[in-house]
């Protein structure tokens, strides 16, 4: 079209009206997903992978107790009924954050209250227990961090509440909160049980 | 040395997650394994960096998973069963070509879909513009 001509004049305001709408639309669409992910970047925990393992059975393990090196300890040791195990190490800062939180939790017995102690050489763990309070019932220590590897922990604190049956209900990655406990582990726990019946 | 790791522990604070380190080399057979190794570490995200491949990242879980992805090597498995591996353990994420599925289709196609939505339109406008231009020219013309 290298000769302007005078008739066409009307469709290409009609083109340019509907190119500047897409244009607007698209443009209000990227704004959209800015604002959510603005409001998405608030959350705690936003970077917390969902586990595959929920639903399905907890990974087996075989591994020493700290507090009884010599003892070993595996999944088919707490069959029977629900427990939550909680992953933590000396080295791990938000685990002294999330420590008064459990220890209260730990105190009123709602469930078996299990410490994972991950990739901490024994005597820092034994140590920073004896500094802070020792809420679990027992602690297993996975000082190569093998087995964490199963169980798709990728970090600390992250916590894992497992059924009776031994399979794995819910986690949570990052430190425990009143409300993590009230609104989530609580109820997974109760459906658990429920269920159980 | 106690400022300095007082210090540390501050600034590590912030992080939700923490990790603890102890880096270690390691070890390949030759360099045909090491060049596998590298290929498949850079096709795998760090679980813990979210934004830094398997093999780029220097997390503690990252070289604990690159150990774990060289003994998956040594013991003889295939790079899918080290894929499959992983997938099992910390979900989809890690993989950065995910599976063609339900919820990662317009992962797959969203781009190639852009690409048909915007060359429909500039399609319609230029036949739309071309009608017009039809219409309107003078018959006198000599092109």
């Amino acid at each position: 079209m290298n000769q302007p001509a005078p008739a066409p004049k009307k469709p290409h305001t009609g083109a340019f009206v509907f190119a500047g709408v897409i244009i607007a639309l698209f443009f209000i669409g990227l704004m959209g997903l800015l604002y959510y992910g603005v409001q998405q970047s608030d959350r705690a925990g936003r970077d917390a992978l969902p586990s595959p393992l929920i639903g399905k059975p907890a990974p087996a393990f075989d591994l020493p107790l700290l507090h009884e090196p010599g003892k070993r300890f595996t999944l088919a040791d707490l069959r029977g009924q629900p427990f939550v195990m909680n992953v933590w190490g000396s080295w791990c800062p938000e685990c002294r954050v999330e420590h008064p939180v459990i220890s209260k939790f730990a105190l009123t017995k709602r469930v078996r209250f299990i410490g994972y102690n991950l990739k901490d050489p024994r005597e820092d763990a034994l140590r920073w227990l004896e500094q802070y309070g020792n809420p679990y019932l027992m602690v297993i220590a996975d000082e190569s961090g093998r087995t964490a590897i199963d169980w798709g922990i990728y970090g600390a604190p992250e916590t894992f509440l497992v059924d009776a049956k031994g399979i794995v209900r819910w986690k949570h990655v990052g430190a425990i909160t009143d409300e993590i406990i009230a609104e989530e582990l609580i109820p997974a726990l109760e459906k658990a049980e429920a269920e159980k019946r | 040395m106690r400022i300095l790791l007082l210090l540390a522990m501050l600034l590590l604070s912030p992080l939700a997650h923490a990790q603890a380190s102890d880096p270690t080399p390691l070890q390949f057979r030759d360099t045909a394994q090491e060049t596998r190794f590298h290929q498949l570490t850079a096709e795998l995200r760090c679980v813990m960096c979210q934004n830094q491949s398997l093999a780029d990242s220097n997390a503690q879980i990252a070289h604990d998973l690159r150990r774990e992805v060289l003994d998956l090597m040594n013991q003889g498995k295939s790079d899918e069963e080290i894929k499959r591996f992983l997938v099992d353990r910390y979900g989809e994420f890690v993989l950065y070509k995910p599976d063609v599925a339900g919820n990662t289709w317009l992962l797959w196609f969203g781009p190639a879909l852009l690409l048909l939505a915007g060359a429909a339109i500039v399609f319609r406008i230029v036949r739309k513009r071309g009608a017009a231009g039809t219409v309107a020219n003078d018959d006198n013309q000599e092109w």
